[in-house]
C-alpha cells in the first residue's frame, strides 16, 4: 500500500471524528445532571437505614441536606437551555475539513521523511559486500562474537581491526579472548601488551610490560615484545638498558627486517639524551631527520615523560630532566610548572626532597 | 512506513487536540450540544491515534529497525523480546510517547463512560485535557521526536542501560506513569468547575473514580520503583530520597490529601475550594516530576537524555499549566459556593487535619528536593539534602498524623465525640502498648525509638480493625448479626480500613529494616563461610556464563541456618559489551516476610570476591504496605454505590455508631 494512500486514510478518518457530531440531526441533551447524583444519595440514605448502618434521626438529618442542594441544581439546570447554533457548527465543519489536513501535513512534512523505507533487521542482507563501511563489518563480527564468544578465530581476525579503528580497549579484550581461546603465543602477547600501551596513550603500563616480558619469555627474539621491553626502560629512565636492549635486536635482526629503521630511530633518540656512544646507523638516521621532525620527537619524548612522572612521581632524576627539558625548550613557564608538581610529588619524603632542590639549585632556576 | 505512519498518527493527533481544547468550550459558551459533543468523537480519535503511534513505536523496536534513531540509539538485536519492547519507554523519546498515550487513555476514558456528566462539564474536562495533551505533543513533535530516521542505518544499535534491563521496567514505569497523568483528570475537572464558575458534592462524585484510579497506580508504581532499586541497584536500600524518588512522593502525598478532602466534599459539600486547590496542586506536582525528571536538571537512572532545549520546554509548558490554573483559581475561587460548616472535633475535621498534615509534609519534601536545586542556580553553591533532613522534618509531621489516623474514622459528621472515639480506641491503645512492652524487653539495650514506632503502626493497624468491629457491632451484638451488617457494609469502609492498616503494616517494615539490619561486608573466597543473623552462607564458587548480550560472573552460596541446609543463592554480576557497562544482580532468599540479600562487588586478583550480605527483617512489610494500600483503594474504587455523610444531629439521643 502507498504511503501517501494510508496518510490519506488516516487524515479522513481524522475529520470523520470531528464532522461525526455536527452532523448529527438529533443532538439532544444527553448527559448527567447534578440533581440525579442527589436523587441517588436520597436512595442511597433509604438504603442504609434499612440496612441498619446509620440512625433514624441521622437519615433524617441528611435527607434534608441533600434535599436542600436537589433544590438548588435543579434551579440551576433550568437556567441553561440548549441553543443550537448553525452558524458557528459551520465554522467548526469547515476547520475540520480544511484547516485539520492543512496543519496536519504542515507539521509532518519538514520532520518527517516520507521517502525513507523501513529497515527492519530481518530484511537487511548479512552478508558483507565490498560497499558497506568497515563499521558495519565489525559490529557484525562483534554481534557473531557477542553469541559465540569462545571463537578465538574471530577474535584473532577482529582485534587488530579495532586497535587499527582506534578502539584500544576494545581491543585489549579481544586480544585477551583470542589468548582465552585461541591459544597463547608470543605474537598474541605482545600484540594484547601493544593495544595496552596504545589504551594508556603511549606509556607502556606496568600491565603492559608484564604482557611483553611474558612474551619474551615465550620466544626471546620476538621483535615487538623486545622493542617494547626497550621503550619500557627507556620510560622508566633506564636508557642505558633500552639501548642495550635495542642494539642486541639489530644486532641479531637480519638486514631487511622492516622494523630496523624503527628501531634505529629509537636508538638515536636515546642517543640524543644521554649522547652514549652512538652507532653509526643511528647517527645516521639522526642526521637524516629534518629539524621539525627531530623536534615532534623530542616535544614526544619529553610529554611521555611528563605523563609517567605524573603517575608516578618518587623519580627525582626524571624530576629534574624534565625541568631541564623545559628550559632547554624555551618554556620557562612550564619548567616552574614542573618544578611546584616535583616538590609536591616528592613532598613526603625528606631525603628525596632535599636531593631534588640540590639539583635544582644546579639547573639555575630559582631554588 | 512503519515508522512514518506511527508520525503521522502522532501529527494527527495533535491536530485532533487542537479541535478538542477549542470547538467544545465554543459550544460550552453558546449551549450548543453538537460542538460539545465534539469533545468525545476527537477524544477518542485522539487515543486511536496516539495508541497506534505508540504501538507502531513498539513494533519498530521489535523488529530492530535502526533507522529510527531512537530504535539505534536505545536496542539491539540480541536484546530478549521483553526487553525490545520494555524498552520502547527505557528512554526519553519514548517515555513522553508513553506519557502522551496514558494522557490520551484516560481522555478516551473520559469520553466513552462519562455518560452520568452534564453534557457542559464533559465538554470543559475533555477540552482542558486537550490543552495539556496538545502542549505535550508539540514537545514531543519538536524536541523529542521518537520517529526521526537515519538515511543509511548502522547494523546494530547502541542498547539500553543494562540497569534497566530488568523486569522492572516492564512495571514500574507505566504504573507510574498512570498515577502520575491519571492526576491530570482531576486537575481537568477542576479547571473546568472554575471555568464553569460552579462546584458541588456532585464534582466530587464524579471526580472520585479518576482520583482513585490514579493513586492506586501511583502508590503501586512507587512501590514497584522502591523494590526494583532495592534488588538492582545492589545496595540494599529502598528509599534514597532522590529527587526523583521525591517527584513521585509528592504527588502521591497531595494526591492522598486529595482523596481525602473529596470524600468531605462528596459526603458533606464542604472543603470545596480546598478540594478544587488540590486538584489543581497535585497534578501540578507531576508536572513538576515530569520536568525535574525529564529536563536533565537532575542526574540519575532516570535522566535519559539532557538536552537544554527539552528543559526549557518543559519548563514552559510548567509555567504556562501550574501558572495558568493558579491564576484561575485566584480570579474564580471566590466566585465559587462555600459549603456545609461543622464543629473542629468532627470526620470533617479529623480530615482537615490530616490534609494540613500531608501538606505540610509534602511541603517539606518540595523544599529539600528543590532548595538544592535553587541555591544552585542562584549562587552556584552545590549542596545535598540528604536523609538527615528529611528524617527530621518528614517524621514529626508522619507521627502525629499516624496517631490521628485511627481517630478519623470513628468520629462523627458534622459534630463528633473525640473522648467517645478515645474510649472506643483502647483496644488498639493497649495492643500498641503491649506491642511496646514486648519488643523493649526483648531487645532490651537496643534501639529505644524502634519500639514506640512499632508500637505506632501496631496502633495503626488495631484502629482501622476497631473501625471495622465497631461498624458491624463485634462483640456488642450476635456474630450472626454482625456477619449480616459485615456483608451489608459499603466497601468503601473495608478499603479504608485496609488502606490505613498498610501505612501501620509499612511503617513496621521500615523501622525493623533499618533498626534490626544486619550486615556481612568482606572479601570472600571459595568454601569460606559467612555468619550472618543465625544463617551460615558458604561461597561454593565462582563461575562465567554467556547471556544473550552480556557475560555474567556468578557465585554460589549454599545457605544452611543450624546445620540444616536452606537453599543455593546465585548472586552475579553483569557485565555488557556494547556499553561497556556492569550491573550487579542481587540475589534474595526471602523467609517469611525477611530477607536475605546478596550483592557481588569487585573480584580481587587472588581468587576472592567482595561481598556484600545484608539480613533485613520483615522488609517485605515495607512494600506490603503499599499494596494493601492499593488493594484498599481498590475496594473503594470497586464501591459504585453513591457516598452520603450523614450528619450527627445537634441533640440527638445517643446515636447507634460513627455515621457512614
Amino acid at each position: 500500500m502507498n504511503l501517501w494512500f494510508v496518510f490519506a486514510l488516516m487524515t479522513v478518518a481524522a475529520v470523520f471524528a470531528v464532522l461525526w457530531p455536527l452532523g448529527r440531526r438529533s443532538a439532544l441533551q444527553s448527559g448527567g445532571s447534578e440533581a440525579s447524583v442527589y436523587r441517588d444519595q436520597l436512595a442511597e440514605i433509604d438504603r442504609d437505614l434499612a440496612g441498619g448502618l446509620i440512625g433514624a434521626t441521622e437519615a433524617e438529618a441528611a435527607r434534608v441536606e441533600i434535599g436542600r442542594r436537589l433544590l438548588a441544581a435543579a434551579d440551576q439546570q433550568r437556567d441553561m437551555p440548549a441553543q443550537p447554533s448553525p452558524g458557528l457548527r459551520r465554522v467548526a465543519s469547515i476547520v475540520a475539513l480544511v484547516g485539520l489536513p492543512l496543519a496536519a501535513v504542515a507539521i509532518y512534512l519538514p520532520l518527517g521523511s516520507p521517502g525513507l523505507a523501513d529497515f527492519p533487521l530481518a530484511a537487511r542482507s548479512r552478508t558483507a559486500d565490498a560497499t558497506q563501511p568497515l563499521d558495519n563489518l565489525v559490529a557484525q563480527v562483534e554481534a557473531h562474537l557477542e553469541k559465540n564468544p569462545t571463537d578465538g578465530r574471530g577474535w584473532t581476525v577482529l582485534a587488530p581491526v579495532l586497535a587499527r579503528l582506534g578502539r584500544y580497549d576494545d581491543a585489549v579484550r579481544a586480544w585477551r579472548n583470542a589468548i582465552t581461546y585461541g591459544g597463547d603465543s608470543s605474537e598474541r602477547r605482545a600484540d594484547l601488551g601493544e593495544a595496552l600501551t596504545a589504551a594508556a596513550g603511549g606509556v607502556v603500563t606496568t600491565e603492559a610490560k608484564a604482557e611483553f616480558e611474558r612474551a619474551a619469555a615465550m620466544n626471546a627474539d620476538d621483535a615487538k615484545a623486545n622493542y617494547f621491553l626497550g621503550l619500557a626502560a627507556e620510560q622508566d629512565g633506564r636508557t642505558d638498558d633500552a639501548a642495550s636492549i635495542w642494539k642486541t635486536m639489530l644486532a641479531k635482526a637480519p638486514a631487511d627486517a622492516p622494523w630496523r629503521p624503527l628501531v634505529q630511530d629509537a636508538l638515536s633518540r636515546v642517543g640524543v639524551t644521554v649522547a652514549p656512544a652512538l652507532s653509526n646507523e643511528t647517527m645516521a638516521a639522526a642526521k637524516d631527520m629534518n629539524e621539525t621532525d627531530r623536534n615532534a620527537m623530542i616535544r614526544g619524548m619529553v610529554d611521555r615523560l611528563a605523563t609517567r612522572l605524573k603517575q608516578n612521581g618518587d623519580d627525582v632524576e626524571g624530576w629534574l630532566r624534565l625541568v631541564r627539558a623545559y628550559m632547554v625548550m624555551g618554556e620557562r613557564d612550564k619548567a616552574l610548572g614542573a618544578q611546584s608538581d616535583a616538590r609536591q610529588a616528592v613532598a613526603n619524603n625528606a631525603e628525596r626532597l632535599k636531593q631534588l632542590n640540590e639539583g635544582l639549585k644546579n639547573l639555575g632556576l630559582d631554588g | 512506513m512503519i515508522a512514518e505512519t506511527g508520525h503521522y498518527a502522532l501529527v494527527l493527533a495533535l491536530a485532533l487536540a487542537l479541535i478538542q481544547s477549542t470547538v467544545p468550550l465554543v459550544g460550552a459558551r453558546r449551549g450548543d450540544v453538537a460542538l460539545m459533543n465534539v469533545a468525545r468523537s476527537t477524544a477518542l480519535a485522539q487515543l486511536l491515534f496516539t495508541g497506534a503511534s505508540f504501538a507502531l513505536l513498539v513494533a519498530l523496536h521489535v523488529i530492530s529497525d535502526f533507522s529510527v534513531v531512537n530504535v539505534f540509539e536505545n536496542s539491539h538485536s540480541l536484546k530478549p523480546l521483553i526487553y525490545k519492547i520494555t524498552g520502547v519507554w527505557g528512554n526519553h523519546e519514548g517515555s513522553m510517547l508513553l506519557w502522551v498515550s496514558i494522557l490520551a487513555l484516560f481522555g478516551g476514558l473520559v469520553a466513552a463512560f462519562g455518560n452520568n456528566l452534564p453534557l457542559s462539564l464533559r465538554a470543559h474536562v475533555l477540552a482542558v485535557q486537550a490543552w495539556v495533551a496538545s502542549a505535550f505533543y508539540l514537545f514531543i513533535l519538536f524536541t523529542s521526536n521518537p520517529f526521526l530516521r537515519i538515511a543509511n542505518p548502522p547494523i546494530e544499535g547502541r542498547d539500553l542501560n543494562p540497569v534497566l534491563q530488568d523486569i522492572g521496567l516492564a512495571v514500574h514505569p507505566p504504573m507510574l506513569y498512570l498515577g502520575y497523568v491519571g492526576f491530570s483528570i482531576s486537575f481537568s475537572f477542576a479547571v473546568a468547575a472554575l471555568l464553569e464558575g460552579r462546584i458541588d458534592a456532585a464534582w466530587a462524585r464524579w471526580v472520585r473514580p479518576w482520583t482513585l484510579v490514579a493513586w492506586i497506580f501511583l502508590t503501586l508504581g512507587i512501590a514497584m520503583g522502591s523494590y526494583w532499586a532495592y534488588y538492582e541497584l545492589g545496595w540494599g536500600g529502598w528509599w534514597f530520597w532522590d529527587p526523583v524518588e521525591n517527584a513521585s512522593l509528592m504527588p502521591w502525598l497531595a494526591g492522598t490529601a486529595l482523596l481525602h478532602s473529596a470524600v468531605v466534599m462528596e459526603k458533606r459539600n464542604a472543603l470545596k475550594v480546598w478540594t478544587v486547590l488540590l486538584s489543581i496542586l497535585t497534578f501540578s506536582l507531576s508536572l513538576l516530576g515530569t520536568f525535574l525528571v525529564r529536563s536533565g536538571v537532575l542526574t540519575s537512572v532516570h535522566a535519559f537524555a539532557t538536552d537544554p532545549a527539552r528543559g526549557v520546554f518543559i519548563l514552559l509548558i510548567l509555567c504556562i499549566f501550574i501558572g495558568g490554573s493558579l491564576s484561575l483559581y485566584a480570579w474564580r475561587a471566590s466566585s465559587l459556593k462555600q459549603g456545609g460548616l461543622f464543629a473542629p472535633i468532627s470526620r470533617e475535621g479529623a480530615l482537615v487535619l490530616n490534609n494540613l498534615f500531608l501538606t505540610a509534609a509534602c511541603a517539606t519534601v518540595f523544599i529539600g528536593t528543590l532548595y538544592p536545586l535553587a541555591l544552585e542556580v542562584l549562587t552556584g553553591d552545590k549542596i545535598s539534602v540528604g536523609a538527615p533532613f528529611f528524617n527530621l522534618t518528614f517524621a514529626p509531621l508522619f507521627v502525629p498524623l499516624m496517631l490521628a489516623v485511627p481517630f478519623g474514622p470513628l468520629l462523627a459528621w458534622k459534630r463528633g465525640d473525640l473522648y467517645g472515639a478515645a474510649q472506643r480506641l483502647t483496644a488498639a491503645g493497649i495492643a500498641a502498648l503491649v506491642a511496646i512492652a514486648v519488643l523493649w524487653a526483648w531487645t532490651r539495650g537496643g534501639a529505644t525509638l524502634a519500639p514506640l514506632a512499632i508500637g505506632l503502626a501496631v496502633f495503626v493497624i488495631a484502629g482501622a480493625l476497631t473501625d471495622l468491629a465497631e461498624r458491624t457491632g463485634l462483640f456488642r451484638l450476635p456474630l450472626a448479626v454482625s456477619f449480616r451488617r459485615a456483608q451489608g457494609l459499603p466497601r468503601s469502609a473495608w478499603g479504608s480500613a485496609f488502606a490505613h492498616a498498610g501505612v501501620g503494616v509499612a511503617l513496621i517494615g521500615v523501622v525493623c529494616e533499618t533498626t534490626w539490619n544486619s550486615e556481612y561486608i568482606a572479601t570472600m573466597k571459595p568454601d569460606q563461610v559467612a555468619k550472618v543473623a543465625g544463617y551460615e552462607l558458604k561461597l561454593d564458587g565462582i563461575s562465567q556464563r554467556q547471556g544473550p548480550n552480556f557475560r555474567e560472573m556468578i557465585a554460589q552460596f549454599s545457605v544452611s541456618r543450624d546445620g540444616r541446609p536452606l537453599q543455593v543463592m546465585t548472586p552475579s554480576k553483569r557485565s555488557f559489551t556494547t556499553r561497556g557497562m556492569s550491573t550487579t544482580e542481587a540475589a534474595l532468599l526471602t523467609r517469611g516476610v525477611s530477607q536475605l540479600y546478596i550483592s557481588l562487588g569487585e573480584a580481587s586478583a587472588d581468587g576472592g570476591i567482595a561481598v556484600r550480605i545484608y539480613h533485613k527483617p520483615l522488609v517485605l512489610l515495607i512494600w506490603f504496605g503499599p499494596v494493601l494500600m492499593a488493594f484498599g483503594g481498590l475496594l473503594s474504587l470497586s464501591d459504585r454505590r453513591l457516598r452520603v455523610g450523614a450528619p450527627k444531629p445537634a441533640k440527638a439521643a445517643r446515636a447507634l455508631q460513627a455515621a457512614e
